[in-house]
């Protein structure tokens, strides 16, 4: 789960991390309220999950309260690369001498910690990446070690940073690894990690990305959920338990098991079609699952015909027939269905669906079958 | 032979008692697997239809020579029930769980190399491994495995691993092991844990390999399989079409920047020798072929 600005803002703040004062506002007289809090002048920031703000006009300066209302209004329902703004972070101006980068993440092929540090902050750490490698300090941090502060000071010296942020920049990161691992972050970066003139660290902006799988110890995440950028049909599974992700295509897919889903998103590709949706039911599915899976797809418009692909593991064909059968009585589907069921129970699941079979709800035999009857169905 | 577990893998259930842990306990004992014990400190002393349960691993161990687990513990007990297997001296533990936080993976897989070199972990989120008529740990449905190999699989993803096990014994192609290594971020076992095992296993003539998008473990094993493995593998990318920036269900299928992608996982395959299946069907020709030749 990604977090917006001002939530990792705020997040960094609980850990003692130096953010500027500031407030996030969803109406031009919040954001002057937040300004004449903040202390003149101040930066209007739209609150979007998309890189380019500032390109796009919505990171704007302003001096006084006729600015921020300026600012406020124009940024405000901004639509920036398809994300509307609904909320904008007002905080005071910075004056800024240096830009580092800072971040802590999960090295995959390591299976450690990775922390990077670089003097060249306020770009696209990608870019650096490629651009100047050797720009950006790594250190690998054993998660049962952890980081230990002598460790980090070495690690700061060989970014060569300016001499003047050493002691702050310690600090920060410190509380940063703090954030990223007690707070159960898949990513934390800083970016820019700012040195004032007057020789003060602080973060000047704030990216983090949150382990869903942990929320069961965080009960403060709760106020995220209701700032998620989903879209209603995304709500709608999410709040049925769904693991759903809209596409653009127009066959509706339904499997059991993230491989198995993307590699039916694949083979559908394949024959011709493309896939409206991203649908795992996960393990163990029964007919009550199933029955949701098709009343999620079928909100969506773009879908000309729906593929149910299951193997049965943990999940059994006949639980899943059961659930397609009742979801046809329960509501209008409005795209046909093509079935292939294999695996557990899966000659029984066949049984029970055979005698609803029609035009609107057709058995397959394999999964390249499948998809391509959905396919021929959804391009008539 | 096989790899990680045979006919003499005895194996606690951590979580035995659970629903999940009972069906698939009891699931894997019917199939051959020898399931001689469960934990529950609550209900030490009782049995799960004759599978005597104990306080901790420990206990379990000592009564019963337990030498591998298998874990159904719920996300929140995975960290300490892996640690307590560990301690109690299980060489070979199998997590099932899933949604364990990235944090606590990390934690356990550290934390083991460096206390417990010779333990092998595998999972978290993982359906387990199975070698046909001998022993299944975990959720595979045994019944669509086939014994005798000569083919040895190793899967990223648990579905797509039962596809590849259906496919082969449609095709009369047995397997000498099938292991899920599970898609999460931190896996214990990794591609190349297995694929050397299968490299070094005489009955093991070919290899089934299936991954899927987001991570290097794809490519690591490509530039594994290029410079030390004489046996053939056919493998198959799950994701080619999935968008960048979108978690697919696995915690670690996501296509970050240019990373990760089904293209260059392919291409890195294909250049280490490998047949690259385009769908899951077409794994079963391609092994057909490979297998007639060998």
């Amino acid at each position: 789960m990604d977090l917006f600005e001002y939530q990792g803002k705020q997040l960094f703040a609980r850990y003692g991390i130096p953010v500027s004062p500031g407030n996030v506002a969803e109406t031009v007289d919040d954001a002057v309220r937040a300004a004449e809090a903040a202390g003149y002048p101040v930066v209007v920031k739209a609150q979007v999950q998309v890189g380019g703000r500032g390109k796009a006009g919505g990171i704007k300066l302003a001096a006084s309260e006729a600015e921020v209302r300026e600012h406020a209004s124009n940024i405000l329902g901004m639509d920036i690369k398809g994300h509307v703004v609904r909320r904008v972070w007002v905080e005071r101006a910075s004056d800024i001498a240096e830009e580092y980068y800072a971040s802590f993440t999960l090295d995959r092929a390591a299976k450690q910690y990775l922390g990077m540090l670089s003097a060249e902050g306020g770009v696209e750490i990608e870019a650096v990446a490629a651009s100047n490698p050797d720009a950006i300090a790594r250190l690998s941090i054993d998660p049962v070690d952890g980081l230990d502060e002598s460790v980090c000071r070495a690690w700061v010296e060989a970014a060569a940073l300016n001499p003047a942020a050493t002691d702050g920049v310690v600090d920060v990161l410190g509380k940063l690894y703090d954030a990223y691992v007690d707070g159960d972050a898949d990513l934390v970066e800083i970016n820019p990690l700012i040195l004032t003139p007057d020789g003060r660290v602080h973060a000047l902006d704030a990216k983090v990305s949150l382990d869903e799988n942990a929320s069961y110890r965080h009960p403060e995440w709760d106020e995220y959920a209701a700032t998620q950028e989903l879209d209603d049909r995304e709500r709608l599974a999410k709040e049925k338990g769904l693991n759903y992700i809209g596409l653009d295509g127009s066959v509706g897919i339904i499997g059991n098991g993230a491989g198995l889903v993307m590699s039916t998103l694949d083979v559908v590709n394949q024959v011709g079609g493309a896939a409206a949706n991203f649908l795992d039911v996960g393990g163990g599915a029964d007919a009550a699952v199933l029955s949701n899976a098709i009343e999620v797809i079928n909100t969506d418009e773009n879908v000309r015909a729906i593929l149910v692909n299951i193997f049965g593991g943990i999940t059994r064909c006949d639980e899943v027939a059961t659930g397609i059968v009742a979801a046809l009585g329960r509501v209008a589907v409005n795209a046909p269905i093509v079935i292939r069921l294999d695996g557990t129970n899966a000659e029984e699941g066949r049984a029970i669906i055979a005698p609803h079979e029609s035009d609107r709800l057709i058995s397959q035999p394999t999964m390249l079958d499948a998809a391509r009857k959905a396919v021929e169905l959804a391009s008539r | 032979m096989s790899i990680f577990v045979d006919e003499t893998t005895k194996v606690v259930y951590q979580g035995l008692t659970g629903s999940q842990g009972r069906f698939h306990g009891l699931r894997n004992r019917a199939y051959g697997t020898q399931v001689v014990a469960g934990t529950n400190p609550k209900k030490a002393g009782t049995d799960v239809e004759g599978v005597p349960v104990f306080a901790s691993v420990a206990d379990a161990r000592d009564a019963t020579g337990a030498t591998a687990s298998c874990i159904f513990i719920p996300a929140p007990g995975v960290r300490d029930a892996v640690l307590e297997a560990a301690e109690a001296g299980i060489e070979f533990i199998v997590v099932i769980t899933e949604g364990v936080p990235a944090h606590d993976e990390a934690f356990f897989f550290n934390d083991l190399g460096a206390r417990f070199p010779s333990t092998q972990l595998l999972g978290p989120n993982c359906p387990g491994i199975i070698s046909p008529g001998k022993c299944n740990i975990g959720i595979t449905p045994g019944e669509i495995a086939r014994a005798g190999g000569p083919v040895g699989i190793v899967s990223r993803s648990g579905t797509l691993t039962y596809q590849a096990l259906h496919e082969m014994t449609q095709q009369g192609i047995g397997q000498t092991t099938c292991v899920g290594i599970g898609g999460d971020p931190v896996p214990g076992t990794s591609f190349i844990d297995c694929l050397s095992r299968f490299e070094d296993d005489a009955e093991t003539r070919a290899v089934i390999m299936i991954g899927e998008i987001g991570g290097s473990a794809e490519e690591e094993a490509a530039e594994f399989i290029r410079t030390k493995m004489s046996k053939p593998v056919v493998a198959y990318i799950a994701g080619v079409t999935a968008p960048p920036g979108k978690k697919m269900g696995h915690a670690g299928a996501i296509i970050s920047g240019s990373k990760g992608t089904a293209a260059a996982k392919i291409e890195a395959l294909e250049a280490a020798g490998c047949r690259v299946a385009r769908n899951p069907t077409e794994i079963g020709g391609l092994m057909a072929e490979v297998v007639a030749a060998l």
